[in-house]
């Protein structure tokens, strides 16, 4: 088990390693650098320079590598050029978003596959079957950012059911009931938008999952004990369906990041897509090459902790 | 007579088992969901080519602030945008470029793809050993944003250079798949026969092997065709995808970035977006019924 786990880990260093060298050499390479915003006619070009070379930005590309990475590794990520506060800083407070939209995304998205996944494997070929998979080929065809729009024009913008961008009302103080309500109340929607994108793999999975349960050994023994059809449902075949769905957790977190790219600048919702996006447009690349770094990272974390997850579900897989 | 040759068919059938298209032809007439969804395909693809032929491109960029938002009307059937450009002729164009770009990413990604899967599955060692370690670099990046990085660091930048950059991210679950298929298929005895005959390893991977994955590749073939269209559609949403002067569909979905469009404007981007939508229903439905048709265990027909 334990090896199972270091080994990953151990692979895990040259791929994060790799990608920060790559994702450094082409934040090098983004045209103009941050003082070029700063250029006006009356502007010093000495004055500049001196800047330039203050930030370290005429060393050569090597030593700027190993001074970022050391600093990085210590939590000094630098300054962000366009909000003048430190990117750990900026980013922590964009994750934070990310993070609670994340979960209630993921809470949803449990709530809406594992009811529709069970229904469907345990009716199979009804009517009812049918619509589930049928819903669940909708939402996989369907790209993100089409969903995402008109999502946000029916239930926003007609219907006013939703908050149309955000993620608090101004008017709550921080702390307060009315303040948690308003974030919860703004991150409805694009949570919603992610939760029904991300069930297909699930709902197919459990489908499937429990149609090959059906005709196994140990459900038709509890069956002929006189255990009734719901309790076999509910106790033998969905407890035994569900431990793989854990193991889908972990991909589902990678999905998740990829995803918050589009809905966030969608919803105007503040998380760490939409701050990747406007960075970019500023040429901010303190925090761009930070976030991109941050998201290698966490898509790393996610397929660990999937195989972590299906190594105790799975005994088979580990390495001895 | 007739009834001749309807013993004659069952005969046939019985002797020879269904092959190749035979069974994707049965598979969408028995589907007719799916043979709609196919001579729909058909038939847009097509008549968006050859529509585009038909539109004068410099006329269609010229901007008339008189007919700025005009609402879809005689002039226009689907209304005008912010410079008064006509929305149809715009959508046409843009759905010609996207599904032309989709198309040229989905050549080089899958043909890139098969070639590497077949030599990994087949020679195994150290070139296979290179590639995987390739590819799973590839699989733990966050592709969309150094994609998007790309883009922007990308000097002069044309609608080449952006399917060279999608293609080079793209490439790898096409490879995976065919490897894993591939690597099954050279453990077969026809295989085994083949090289104690002295066939060469390339004609063994090309004539033997990859003939007998076919079925799957069109499958791949078809589905990375739409996450392509998907794909290249985003992205030119967010800003990072095609450049300006080549319109796409997502260019006229990200006008909806201005509440004010997305709200009062809809025939600004909601025929694109359903456009969008019904397109990567119907390649998506016609991969299914082809899926179903490559493996004899799911098939309806």
């Amino acid at each position: 088990m334990w090896k199972t786990i270091v080994r990953r880990v151990l692979i895990m260093i040259p791929q994060l390693f790799v990608l920060s060298l790559l994702i450094f050499i082409m934040a090098k390479q983004l045209p103009g650098d941050p003082f070029t915003g700063l250029l006006t006619p009356d502007t010093d070009p000495n004055r500049i320079e001196e800047l330039r070379e203050l930030a370290g930005l005429n060393d050569p590309w090597y030593v700027q590598y190993v001074n970022w990475i050391v600093n990085a590794a210590q939590g000094d990520l630098g300054k962000s050029y366009t909000y003048k506060i430190k990117v750990s800083t900026l980013i922590g407070e964009r994750a934070l978003n990310t993070f609670w939209l994340s979960l209630v995304s993921v809470i949803i998205l449990y709530l809406i596959a594992i009811p529709l996944g069970v229904l469907a494997g345990r009716y199979q070929d009804t009517f009812l079957d049918k619509i589930v998979v049928f819903y669940s080929f909708v939402t996989y065809a369907i790209p993100t950012f089409v969903l995402a729009l008109i999502f946000l024009f029916i239930f926003g913008y007609q219907l006013h059911w939703f908050p149309t961008v955000g993620s608090v009302d101004i008017k709550y103080d921080t702390g307060t009931a009315g303040y948690i309500w308003s974030k919860l109340y703004h991150m409805l929607l694009p949570a919603f938008t992610t939760a029904v994108l991300g069930t297909t793999a699930v709902v197919q999975y459990l489908r499937s999952e429990i149609i090959d349960a059906k005709s196994l050994d140990y459900v038709r023994t509890a069956r002929s004990k006189g255990i009734p059809v719901n309790k076999v449902y509910s106790r033998h075949i969905f407890r035994n369906s569900l431990l793989p769905i854990a193991a889908f957790l972990g991909f589902t977190i990678t999905g998740l990041l990829a995803g918050s790219i589009f809905i966030e600048t969608i919803f105007g919702y503040p998380g760490m897509g939409q701050l990747f996006i406007s960075s970019l447009v500023s040429r901010d690349y303190s925090v761009i090459t930070a976030l991109v770094m941050l998201f290698g990272f966490l898509a790393l974390l996610g397929s660990l902790l999937s195989d972590i997850i299906m190594s105790i579900v799975d005994p088979r897989i580990r390495i001895e | 007579m007739a009834k001749q040759a309807t013993v004659d068919i069952k005969k046939e059938e019985i002797n020879s088992p269904p092959t190749g298209m035979q069974v994707v032809f049965r598979e969408f007439r028995k589907d007719k969901l799916a043979m709609f969804s196919l001579i729909s395909l058909v038939l847009v693809i097509v008549g968006v080519f050859i529509w585009t032929w038909f539109i004068d491109q410099e006329a269609l960029m010229r901007v008339s602030l008189r007919d700025k938002y005009a609402e879809p009307g005689e002039k226009f059937l689907l209304g005008a945008d912010q410079g008064g450009k006509d929305i149809l002729g715009q959508l046409v164009t843009g759905a010609r470029n996207s599904i032309a770009i989709a198309i040229a990413i989905t050549l080089i990604t899958v043909s890139f793809g098969i070639i590497v899967g077949l030599v990994c599955g087949y020679f195994g060692g150290w070139i296979d050993n290179m590639f995987m370690r390739i590819i799973d670099f590839f699989i733990t990046i966050p592709s969309l944003m150094v994609i998007i990085v790309f883009v922007t660091i990308i000097p002069k930048y044309t609608v080449k250079e952006f399917i060279l950059i999608m293609s080079l991210f793209l490439w790898t679950s096409t490879a995976r798949l065919v490897r894993s298929k591939a690597l099954s298929e050279s453990r077969r005895d026809y295989v085994n026969a083949s090289k104690t005959m002295g066939t060469p390893g390339i004609l063994i991977i090309f004539k033997e092997i990859m003939p007998n994955l076919s079925s799957i590749l069109i499958v791949e073939l078809t589905l990375n065709f739409a996450g392509n269209v998907g794909i290249e559609t985003g992205l030119t949403y967010l800003g990072f995808g095609l450049p300006p002067q080549t319109p796409s569909l997502g260019t006229l979905i990200s006008y909806a970035n201005n509440p004010l469009v997305l709200q009062d404007k809809w025939w600004v981007w909601l025929p694109a977006s359903l456009f969008i939508l019904l397109m990567m229903l119907g390649i998506n439905y016609v991969g299914q019924a082809l899926r179903r048709s490559a493996d004899a265990k799911q098939r309806l027909g």
